[in-house]
């Protein structure tokens, strides 16, 4: 964190300040673990193993906040007789179907009951049936509730075992649970902070469930000071999930309807909520309704399904790695890249070059004339002969772009908080914001297709925009698009979502977003100082939902509304407020309805929010509970399991099962794959290597490597050896490594260093490597350039949300430059060769029969 | 005026290189080339006329792990089964710790760099800190061998081309900040307030207090340099404190402003002077006689 986020670090230094402790648990050993009370190295892709062994430590112990977790999360609540766990399956859940490499979820369900859906549902669609009961025991004595399941599940994960997995040594790991629990409680909490380095993995999604269900255990979720904090990889990260550049959502988490499924608009929304359900998800039909409204306005009517025909609809995976693939297979004509540069900063770098190369136009928005803008002559491609610049027709479009400097707008970070800035400066040249390109470019293509009849041609020629411009070069005005966001009704704009209907008298951009023009004010705009407000500080920014600083903040009070304790009191019950009938009050605003009594219980016949009850602070799902266990919404387990990553020199020393059975695996002769232990070749590829940013750049560059006094600040690519692992291999420092896997080879300058540090692992030990990947080969004007780690990686995905495993992965290092030209491609080949590599390699997703 | 200077804070410094930038956004200072230097992840190598604030890294060996220098360890076969040679060392390196400190010009009391410009360039504000103005400096270089912390130098390159080429340059504390009542670039800079500027003496009493926490807090080897009127500079406007002994951090454990000696070393050399004096006289008398 104090690598990459080294200005929000200062509350992390202002905490330990005032005594927190602060663990840095990370394979490396970086400006973050300098400061922090405790470094603890793992193994790279092993953190469930290291998470479970904290949920196994305080499960054996029975250290869970009892009273937390049985009043709100589902521990109570029993599982499905059907349900078979891991210990019995050889680390597979029950359903899985080896054909097709995926779960049938059905038997994950809670007894006596259909799944129902998850918050923030999307690819997965089940109908939800909640006429029966669900069946709970508070005792959590059942051997079927999820206290119990989740006990067995986890009692494999011992120290030694943990030992064994990651390279922690039992010693450090018990201290790391004696601080974690000893730090959690009525009068304590405890909050986890991480980054890509839990997310970019083939089972990155049950990276972050384990520390959910860690969280929860420990009674650490909606209090102050608790919680699970996500650092973005960029400003606003947050925001382009919220209002996606994702494919499978619309603007606030609503799912993106699916072809065949979602032919109707009633057909939609009967599958992503249901009025028979409980909780907030019930009223997404207005949600929905009012988004069409949003961008289709008078158009949208209750007699064409509000324009629901005008949404494009899901055939699949349209993810950033299928479009690749699909470039590659000549499927793709042209490509928006904005504000990124997947030449270098995605994984499989050659990949993502040889399939620019067959586009027929690619338009490329950024502040440098980034690498992905001149892969035609300068990649490295070009340089092996596999492409040749007077063969390429993509034709390619490199606009300026204007920096946040130069444009106004809001950044949503981690915390939901969205911050309006202000233009200080226009921007050079014709440097344009993004707005201002999205704007005119849809403006002139409807102008191209005004007065049409053809219906493909209606999603556009209907929408609204109309957005106000101004100044020389007519810049759309960002405050209407955040008006617009908030949403209107036809008395103006809306006070937040829970004005929103499904009539189609209201128009809402974002329905998370609702209120943020509450009272005609942007409220985002807001910087009152924080020694003139209280510590919430509620009136800087404004978080969504409805500015609530912490989600589910109902778990801060005990579940008859008073504080867990003095010291940690948040949100509580005030049975004097509201005329003597009570409501509920405190620092934050309540994340639940304010005149629900703590007692308040529904009757058989109550659904939606009114079938939560007065205890039930998880109002999101559908049972009001935080799940331990998640009995739908996950493709790939109810509960995390260790797997191994997709290519890992160590056989998995939990079960037989050695990577997650459901990642997405692409068995294409351009993504070859190494072997893993257990297959034939793996001692060709020995070593973990992981890769990582510092302070002095900015992810491939394009904000720092044209920049002198920051190009000066970290001017070459290297690799960090520790010093047992430059013996062995023979690396000198400041000499030069090649480091190799079965798609390609990099060169680094070579920095030894203790902070790089071998593990024991499962009797032997592991060296890991760690590699910045900030530099790049080609760009206009860039004052230093380097090899790009991520050409080292290929493509495999964790199949809930299509993510890359881009942050481990094992390779082979030599000393010496690598070769150039044509012998790069034969130095590849040849570690292919002696490693027998296929297209089979690597890829069987499960060990079945073994 | 009040004495203005800088506290550095090693014990909360992160290392993000912020004052480096903000330094050379707010003076203009040219880079300073481009060079992997392999000191851990310092590239800039030290104070100079185009780095004025300096971070340094200092990767200090585990106390209880030794032989891991490279020179010794190079000669063992490249097949060595590290895991048997190293095995003692995997999971921790016990006491292993990175230090960073972020290194400036120390606006001495006793000023060396000032007392020895022969132009004039070199004066000392009225915030009490010590400036160079690049209008008067003739590049002498004096200066350079004057300060006792290898601070100042002057600026390489063609006149044409750079920037106060050929002239001495060094930290202004930033003057024409101050002025305007802003604080410097690099305090601004700095998320964790490891570079706090203010009223010397205020910062000096909040430099103890800090001091003081840690010890209370264990952590025993911290210390302040330079926050003495005793020392051989009569204090630094810029002090500092340390977690370990100065030389670690690449400074001299006992400064002294070489023109601090100037009164004896004239005195010396008057008497000497009288006595080739007295001698001469002996002489001439003796051709008389």
């Amino acid at each position: 964190m104090a690598e990459c986020h080294p200005v929000g670090f200062q509350w992390v230094m202002e905490a330990k300040a005032r005594g927190a402790r602060i663990i840095h648990v990370d394979p490396r050993f970086t400006r973050t673990s300098a400061v922090a009370d405790q470094h603890v190295p793992l193994r790279a892709g092993s953190d469930i193993a290291f998470l479970g062994g904290i949920i196994s430590y305080v499960l054996e112990r029975g250290l869970d906040f009892r009273e937390y977790v049985v009043a709100y999360t589902n521990a109570a609540t029993l599982v499905s007789e059907d349900f078979v766990d891991t210990e019995d399956l050889g680390g597979l859940f029950s359903g899985y179907d080896p054909e097709t490499g995926t779960y049938d979820t059905s038997s994950w369900a809670y007894a006596g009951r259909k799944p129902a859906s998850a918050a923030g549902k999307r690819e997965v669609v089940q109908p939800s049936d909640l006429d029966e009961g669900v069946e709970r025991d508070e005792t959590l004595q059942h051997p079927r509730c999820v206290y119990q399941v989740l006990k067995r599940h986890y009692a494999r994960y011992t120290p030694e075992m943990v030992a064994e997995i990651t390279g922690v040594p039992e010693a450090e790991l018990l201290a790391v649970c004696e601080a974690v629990t000893a730090n959690s409680g009525r009068d304590r909490t405890t909050a986890f902070v991480y980054s890509v380095g839990w997310t970019h993995h083939s089972v990155g999604v049950q990276y972050i469930r384990s520390a959910a269900v860690l969280q929860l255990l420990l009674g650490n979720i909606g209090r102050p000071g608790g919680g699970i904090l996500a650092l973005r990889g960029h400003a606003s990260i947050q925001g382009s999930t919220d209002i996606p550049t994702l494919f499978n959502i619309l603007p606030g988490y609503v799912p993106m309807p699916k072809v065949g499924v979602h032919d109707t608009l009633t057909d939609y929304l009967a599958s992503i909520s249901s009025p028979d359900q409980k909780g907030f998800w019930a009223n997404a039909d207005a949600y929905t309704v009012s988004l069409l409204k949003a961008w289709w306005g008078e158009a949208a009517t209750v007699d064409n399904d509000f324009r629901f025909d005008h949404l494009p609809r899901l055939t699949g995976d349209h993810g950033t790695y299928q479009t690749v693939f699909d470039m590659n297979d000549g499927k793709l004509e042209g490509y928006f890249v904005i504000g990124q540069n997947p030449a270098l900063g995605s994984a499989h770098g050659k990949l993502q070059r040889l399939g620019l190369a067959k586009l027929k136009w690619l338009v490329v928005r950024d502040l440098q004339e980034i690498e992905t803008a001149t892969f035609w002559k300068d990649s490295p491609e070009i340089e092996t002969g596999e492409l040749v610049t007077e063969d390429i027709e993509t034709e390619v479009f490199l606009f300026p772009a204007a920096n946040h400097t130069e444009k106004d707008g809001s950044f949503t970070q981690t915390q939901r908080m969205l911050q309006w800035r202000n233009k200080a400066v226009d921007p050079p040249g014709d440097a344009r914001s993004e707005l201002w390109f999205i704007y005119h470019l849809g403006r002139l293509i409807r102008e191209r297709l005004a007065g049409s009849q053809d219906p493909k041609d209606l999603p556009l020629t209907e929408l609204t925009w109309d957005y106000p411009t101004s100044g020389r070069h007519d810049d759309p005005s960002a405050d209407a698009v955040l008006r617009e966001i908030n949403g209107y009704d036809s008395d103006g704009l809306v006070s937040g979502y829970t004005a929103l209907k499904a009539d189609g008298t209201t128009r809402c951009g974002c329905w998370i977003y609702s209120g943020v023009y509450a009272d005609g004010v942007n409220q985002c705009n807001r910087r009152k100082p924080g020694q003139e407000q209280d510590w919430v500080a509620a009136e800087w920014g404004w978080a969504w939902p409805a500015n609530r600083r912490t989600l589910y903040n109902r778990a801060s009070a005990d579940p008859e509304g008073k504080p867990w304790s003095e010291r940690k009191a948040y949100v509580w019950w005030d049975e004097t407020l509201n005329d003597g009938a009570g409501r509920w009050t405190g620092h934050d605003v309540p994340d639940f309805e304010v005149d629900k009594r703590p007692d308040y219980r529904p009757g058989p016949d109550d659904h939606g929010v009114a079938g939560l009850a007065g205890d039930d602070p998880f109002i999101m799902q559908a049972d009001g509970k935080g799940w331990l266990f998640a009995p739908s919404g996950l493709l790939d387990g109810p509960m995390p399991a260790h797997y191994e990553p997709h290519e890992s020199p160590v056989r998995n020393g939990l079960y037989e099962q050695q990577a997650n059975p459901t990642r997405q695996v692409f068995k294409r002769e351009d993504n070859l794959s190494n072997p893993s232990a257990g297959e034939p070749g793996v001692e060709v590829f020995p070593y973990v290597f992981t890769t990582f940013r510092i302070t002095e750049h900015h992810t491939t560059g394009a904000m720092s490597r044209w920049l002198p006094y920051l190009a000066e600040l970290s001017p070459e690519m290297y690799c960090e050896v520790s010093p047992e692992l430059a013996v062995e291999r023979g690396l000198e420092h400041l000499g030069w490594a090649t480091i190799t896997t079965a798609r390609s080879a990099i060169e680094a300058r070579v920095l030894v260093t203790e902070r790089a540090l071998p593990l024991k692992v499962d009797g032997r030990v592991v060296h890991q490597i760690g590699l910045p990947y900030h530099w790049g080969v080609g760009g206009g004007g860039a004052l230093v350039q380097g090899d790009q780690p991520n050409d080292l990686f290929g493509v495999t995905l964790d199949r809930n949300v299509h993510i890359q495993e881009s942050k481990v992965s094992s390779c082979d290092v030599r000393p010496g430059r690598r070769p150039t030209g044509p012998a790069l491609l034969e130095h590849v080949r040849g570690y292919r060769d002696r490693a027998q590599i296929t297209t089979e390699t690597g890829n069987q997703q499960s060990r079945s029969g073994s | 005026m009040t004495r203005m200077g800088f506290f550095t804070d090693t014990s909360v410094c992160i290392g993000c290189k912020a004052c480096e930038v903000a330094c050379k956004e707010w003076n203009a200072i040219p880079d300073d080339g481009f060079n992997l230097l392999g000191t851990s992840l310092d590239n800039t190598g030290e104070l100079g006329a185009s780095t004025w604030r300096h971070v340094a890294f200092i990767e200090q060996p585990s106390r209880t792990v030794v032989d891991l220098g490279m020179p010794a360890l190079a000669t063992l076969p490249a097949s060595a089964d590290t895991a048997e040679v190293h095995g003692e060392h995997t999971g921790e390196r016990a006491d292993f710790r990175w230090l960073m400190e972020s290194d400036v010009c120390k606006h001495c009391t006793h000023a060396a760099c000032l007392d020895v410009c022969p132009t004039g360039s070199l004066f000392r504000t009225e915030f009490g800190t010590v400036v160079v103005q690049d209008d008067i400096c003739n590049g002498c270089g004096y200066c350079i061998p004057a300060c006792p912390f290898g601070v100042i130098d002057r600026r390489e390159g063609e006149p044409a081309t750079v920037k106060n080429a050929g002239i001495a340059q060094k930290c202004t504390l930033c003057y024409d900040r101050l002025g305007e009542g802003l604080e410097p670039a690099c305090a601004t800079a700095c998320p964790t307030s490891s570079i706090q500027y203010g009223d010397v003496d205020e910062l000096r009493d909040r430099a103890q207090k800090r001091v003081d926490a840690l010890h209370a807090d264990g952590v025993h080897d911290a210390r302040l340099y330079g926050e003495s009127t005793h020392d051989g500079i009569g204090g630094l406007g810029a002090f500092f404190l340390l977690l370990d002994e100065p030389e670690v951090y690449g400074m001299p454990p006992d400064p002294v402003a070489c023109t601090s000696l100037a009164p004896q070393m004239w005195k010396t050399a008057g008497i000497a002077a009288l006595g080739l004096l007295a001698g001469a006289v002996a002489a001439f008398a003796g051709d008389r006689s």
